[in-house]
């Protein structure tokens, strides 16, 4: 399976030798998403305004380029038969157009997840819901980059590096058999890799969460494979109900390699 | 006849032409605080081609031998008039530009500065806070500020300050002590203290009037500001605001009241298991009448400070 992980510029250079433009805002010239579209999802089709099934919460207006909040929710619970399989999201403009893939389970019972994402400027942000018989469904929102000063950058690069691989649980009391809010986030600096130090003539290498597993008793509920857009310190918050106590786990991996994880009793 | 009403209409279509940057442009002036310490004061708007990005205070100190600027503008325009009003002021070469932080209302300007081959500061992470957000920047200003873009550039200090290490600079019998500080409006805030004045260029850690723009640590913030108030100062040029004698310790105050009003509201949330989005519907908005430009940076400052204290 190819890398959707890549940015867009340089898959398009190696792979399709079409220049999709990563540097103009979406409110001129063609629309990025035809281009992104096929290369991702390739001729499959996508049901565009599945507003019957998910819901997508984003901002109008980027407050802080590095932090914007995102929240999907399904309109349907998970079931056995049907289910939402994969959760992709994809920010058009941004280096790295596909952020990140949620995988689902079917006994997460209710689709509700929010994380925070960096966008770069005006752009549209898109949920594609992938169904268990193949089928796909999009929602998508156009968020407005912010003003000012704000950077996709993170603020105190030396904190995030002091703290990495720091995590947390946060979750209200549990009760078993109810469903319950939880979150889970690592400290982690997630260098994008795109940033040029002229000084040094060089990149600064990428750095950055690329896969966190969420399990309940060793099953697994969530996993999102992500890329350079998720925030600075991932943060992810879903619902699930535990059926019976036990442990709920996360598992943090990066890209080079590092692992970090954290057990919760329920 | 004709030709006078070919005149006239040309004059016109020139004017017209010429608007926009005039209007910022004729107006450029700078204001002596105090004996040889001079400032424009930024307007309280966001960077736009009609203000030339000339929205923070920027300014120059004068000693015997040389001049240090202090932030350069918001553009290369701005660079070019703080120049040109430093000209009427004295024909003393520049030998330093400073830097207070990345942020580009006050850097966009160093290329103006480049003729007199002065030595540019900065604080020790301003090298690294240039190189993760220049593209970003670069992309973001080119279109805000449009033509008035044009020139600008990031030039990047030679020289560096560290944190707990003050670097006092030589103008000819005045002297300028060079703070570096620990994360607080960003993670490479310096200030300037003229020591024959007491006067103290506060960049970024200080807003007066303006919001408060958070774009490193709010806990850092509040310390630093607090070490502030013990300083011995007499006169104050602040990032944003009016600069003086007078106004600067009630400033201090408000803003200090405004960053842990936001601290303690964000604090009570996170702690309640909520989310960025009830913090930024809820957190402080009774401060709004407070502030200018509160809808614009506001609910940046709530989102900021809210991934920061989820690590108390």
């Amino acid at each position: 399976m190819f890398n959707r992980f890549i940015p867009i510029f340089w898959m398009s250079l190696s792979l399709f030798a079409v220049a999709i433009p990563a540097s103009h805002a979406a409110t001129d010239k063609e629309p990025t998403w035809p281009s992104l579209k096929t290369a991702y999802f390739g001729d499959r089709e996508i049901r565009d305004n599945a507003d019957d099934l998910l819901v997508l919460e984003a901002p109008k207006r980027a407050e802080d380029a590095a932090i914007v909040p995102i929240s999907i929710k399904s309109l349907t619970p998970q079931s056995a038969d049907k289910y939402i399989k994969n959760i992709h999201v994809i920010i058009d403009e941004n280096p790295m157009p596909y952020s990140a893939n949620f995988v689902l389970s079917p006994e997460l019972g209710t689709v509700d997840i929010s994380t925070r994402m960096r966008v770069d400027q005006y752009t549209y942000v898109r949920a594609i819901a992938e169904m268990n018989d193949g089928s796909l469904h999009m929602v998508s929102r156009f968020v407005k980059a912010s003003g000012g000063c704000s950077a996709p950058a993170g603020k105190d690069a030396a904190a995030a590096l002091a703290r990495m691989g720091k995590m947390q649980i946060r979750m209200r009391q549990p009760t078993i058999g109810e469903p319950v809010q939880a979150q889970v986030i690592v400290s982690h600096p997630n260098y994008s890799g795109l940033q040029y130090d002229q000084k040094n003539r060089k990149y600064i290498a990428a750095h950055y969460v690329d896969d966190i597993d969420i399990s309940y008793n060793n099953q697994t509920l969530i996993k999102v494979e992500a890329g350079i857009s998720l925030s600075e310190d991932p943060s992810v918050r879903f619902t699930f109900t535990p059926k019976e106590p036990g442990k709920l786990k996360a598992v943090v991996h990066d890209s080079k390699e590092q692992e970090f994880s954290m057990e919760k009793d329920i | 006849m004709f030709r006078l009403h070919f005149l006239s209409i040309a004059t016109m279509l020139l004017g017209m032409l010429m608007q926009s940057a005039c209007a910022a442009t004729n107006s450029y002036t700078v204001e002596e605080v105090t004996d040889g310490v001079f400032y424009h004061q930024g307007v309280h708007e966001d960077a736009t081609e009609d203000n030339l990005g000339a929205i923070a205070n920027v300014g120059f100190i004068v000693g015997e031998r040389c001049v240090a600027i202090i932030d350069s503008g918001g553009s290369f325009i701005e660079g070019e008039l703080l120049y040109e009003a430093l000209r009427k002021q004295t024909d003393k070469p520049v030998c330093y530009v400073i830097n207070t932080h990345v942020h580009p209302d006050h850097m966009l300007g160093n290329a103006a500065f480049k003729q007199e081959e002065p030595v540019y500061i900065g604080h020790e992470k301003l090298p690294a806070a240039i190189a993760s957000r220049e593209d970003f920047f670069i992309r973001a200003f080119s279109e805000t500020l449009g033509d008035a873009f044009e020139g600008a550039e990031f030039i990047r200090p030679s020289q560096t300050v560290s944190v707990g290490k003050p670097v006092t600079l030589d103008l000819g019998q005045r002297e300028l002590v060079l703070t570096a500080y620990t994360t607080a409006h960003t993670d490479h805030d310096l200030t300037v203290y003229d020591k024959q004045s007491q006067t103290l260029w506060t960049g970024d850690l200080l807003f007066i009037d303006r919001i408060p723009a958070l774009d490193g640590s709010i806990n850092g913030w509040i310390s630093n500001l607090e070490d502030l108030k013990s300083e011995n100062i007499n006169y104050v040029v602040p990032g944003h605001g009016p600069a003086g004698k007078d106004q600067w310790q009630q400033g201090l105050d408000e803003q200090l009241s405004y960053l842990k009003t936001l601290r303690e509201q964000i604090r009570q949330i996170i702690y309640d298991f909520g989310t960025i989005d009830e913090a930024t519907s809820t957190v402080g908005l009774k401060m709004k009448d407070d502030w200018l430009l509160f809808e614009q940076y506001h609910r940046r400052n709530v989102t900021a400070a809210f991934v920061e204290l989820e690590w108390e």
